[in-house]
């Protein structure tokens, strides 16, 4: 009887390999959902396709990094299935998804607010204007802004020691694009470091030291590190998971998109994917990552906006400065 | 099942006819077994080596080497490109003479007490214990300069920043001690006694003995050892790229954040850098500098080597 059982197993076995096998061979894919576009996104996404194809054992989900624009360009010739974006489609991409006849729907799925930090024993500075900002981190202060009075006539007389991620990191692109301006170019002579913990060692351990980088790592090093207000011309105003959401941290704070093509939304294995991400039960993967995840008034937006199948942007002319919930209330 | 034994009347006896023909095959296929082997190494080595000088001839086409080697800082990825390897290879040159300035006296000592002094028990359980050493990864290493030594430092060097060559030199000479320990120690070891002897039997005493005749004897092994540890200094990549801040900075201060060369590596390979581009390129010029130092290193110690090997037989 025990040996028939065995026998049984073993032919199930044998047989559930050989499926797996032939499956895998091509003849029967399995779902699979296609996402690309910005490296910003991209944790947020890969957390989230993890876990969702641990669920979901029978769909496949590939999470590319082509940049927000590359993303976009691979989207509107009907590449892929959904569009990362750490911001909201331009207007020259949106002629390009008219001519492919590409439909998307537009979601912002989280925050991600830039914070400026210095040492903890730094008691002079407490709020910089992003015109200081600019001061320190533009190409011309290379060799020539080394000292914290230099940035203003009141700061002591203490050298000045900057830390920040490297030039590949989007991270690096929206800080500078937003203090030193368009070109989104800095000083070659800071600590570039990819990784941020060594950022946070860095400013910690310089009495002059400042860096910048993703929110969750100022709130897990918190005791390390003390936190700048920055003033984008409308006062000064510290990140918080507050501000960050309203969007009153001005200019570091911005959102972050899913552009989903509205075809592929029918398909079941793409509707869960983005089911699984707007989910309020999964918000804690997007902060786990380093980003603020939306409050849950504009997460319900959202989710109606992807139920109802709203097309169209209403972010990408938005003036600067809109509030993301009056922009899916309209 | 009855057994008869074996003949050995006849001498056509199937027992003593051994099977030439097959040990042949086998004798074929172990070569070609390892000769393939053999052929995977080199033509890595060789592809390598390819890849580094079509890379590098590339950059060349975009950056002049004069440039390469006169600018005085290195920004490649910035607004105002600049290409200065000096800048690199300074820093390199300091992390790796202070590694060495911790190496090659501790290491040697070690060498000397495992095998001139420590009783053959003691050397048993000494000797693999150095190399454990050898066996923590450099990461570790490097997050050990940065939270503990640095901290440690700064405590007496007042103008010492949290980044910094010389907790990461001090720490890669930690790093590269068992290895300059275990091969000197194996220099030393292979003196023949009756050398040590004739030195006691003029009347040497047992420091004299070593300073005088042993080591002399081990020289080439040492220096060997030396080398080795010099190319694994400037080639050791974690522990600068933590401690050492990726700052790319001129001159030879221990006290401030510079970056090596590997460390630059490191740094650009840790983005999405698109291949082709410029920053791409500089990869494979840095690593070619890299390479051919270290094979300048070899080339010397090889030379050195087998200029003052002494041999006593």
């Amino acid at each position: 009887m025990l040996s028939q059982k065995n026998n049984l197993f073993s032919i199930a076995l044998i047989t559930s390999l050989a499926v797996g096998i032939t499956s895998c061979g091509g003849s029967t894919p399995t779902a699979t959902v296609k996402v690309d576009g910005s490296s910003t996104v991209f944790p947020i996404s890969e957390a989230m396709a993890e876990e969702f194809q641990k669920a979901n054992p029978g769909i496949q989900v590939t999470v590319g990094i082509s940049g927000t624009g590359g993303g976009f360009k691979k989207f509107c010739a009907g590449e892929t299935d959904i569009s990362n974006g750490s911001r909201p489609i331009k207007a020259s991409e949106i002629e390009l998804c008219k001519k492919g006849g590409i439909e998307y729907i537009e979601l912002p799925i989280a925050f991600d607010g830039l914070s400026v930090v210095v040492h903890k024993e730094n008691n002079f500075a407490s709020c910089l204007k992003t015109s200081e900002l600019k001061k320190m981190w533009e190409p011309a202060a290379q060799d020539k802004i080394k000292n914290w009075k230099q940035i203003r006539p009141g700061f002591p007389d203490t050298k000045l020691g900057l830390y920040g991620p490297g030039t590949d990191s989007g991270t690096y692109d929206y800080f500078m694009e937003n203090t030193v301006g368009k070109d989104a170019s800095s000083r070659g002579d800071y600590t570039a470091s990819e990784d941020d913990n060594l950022l946070v060692q860095g400013v910690s351990n310089d009495k002059g030291g400042l860096a910048f980088f993703g929110y969750a790592y100022y709130e897990e090093n918190k005791d390390k590190l003390k936190l700048l207000k920055i003033d984008g011309g409308s006062g000064c105003v510290a990140p918080s998971t507050a501000t960050i959401a309203d969007g009153s941290y001005k200019p570091l704070s911005r959102p972050e998109f899913i552009y989903v093509k509205k075809e592929a939304a029918t398909r079941p294995e793409v509707k869960a994917f983005v089911d699984y991400q707007l989910a309020a039960a999964n918000s804690k993967l997007i902060s786990e990552v380093g980003y603020v995840p939306m409050p849950e008034d504009i997460m319900m937006l959202v989710r109606k906006r992807f139920s109802d199948g709203t097309v169209g942007t209403v972010f990408a002319n938005a003036r600067k400065g809109s509030k993301v919930k009056q922009l899916l209330e309209k | 099942m009855t057994t008869t034994p074996p003949s050995f009347e006849s001498s056509d006896s199937e027992m003593f006819r051994p099977n030439r023909q097959l040990n042949k095959r086998v004798e074929l296929v172990v070569k070609i077994v390892f000769a393939t082997f053999a052929f995977v190494s080199v033509a890595t080595t060789i592809g390598i080596v390819l890849t580094l000088i079509f890379e590098t001839v590339a950059f060349f086409q975009e950056v002049s080497l004069w440039k390469f080697l006169t600018d005085t800082a290195w920004t490649p990825l910035f607004a105002n490109p600049q290409f200065g390897i000096f800048v690199l290879i300074s820093a390199t040159f300091l992390t790796s003479v202070i590694a060495l300035m911790v190496a090659l006296p501790l290491g040697l000592l070690a060498a000397i007490c495992l095998s001139e002094y420590a009783s053959s028990d003691i050397r048993r359980w000494l000797k693999p214990a150095l190399e454990i050493l050898a066996g923590v990864p450099t990461v570790v290493f490097g997050y050990f300069a940065l939270m503990v030594v640095s901290p440690f430092l700064k405590t007496f060097i007042p103008g010492l920043q949290g980044f910094n060559a010389l907790s990461a030199g001090i720490v890669l000479g930690i790093a590269i001690i068992p290895m300059v320990a275990s091969l000197s120690e194996d220099a030393i070891y292979a003196v023949p006694n009756s050398l040590r002897q004739g030195a006691y039997a003029l009347g040497a005493t047992k420091r004299e003995t070593i300073i005088g005749v042993v080591i002399p004897a081990a020289l080439s092994g040492i220096v060997a050892s030396f080398v080795l540890a010099v190319s694994r200094a400037v080639g050791e990549t974690m522990i600068v790229s933590i401690a050492a801040g990726q700052n790319p900075t001129l001159g030879l201060n221990p006290l401030v954040p510079v970056m090596t060369m590997t460390a630059y590596i490191v740094q650009v390979s840790l983005g999405d850098t698109p291949a082709g581009s410029l920053a791409y390129k500089t990869i494979f010029s840095v690593g070619m500098t890299l390479f051919l130092l270290t094979l300048a290193l070899n080339i010397f110690s090889f030379w050195f080597v087998r200029r003052f090997r002494e041999k006593y037989d």
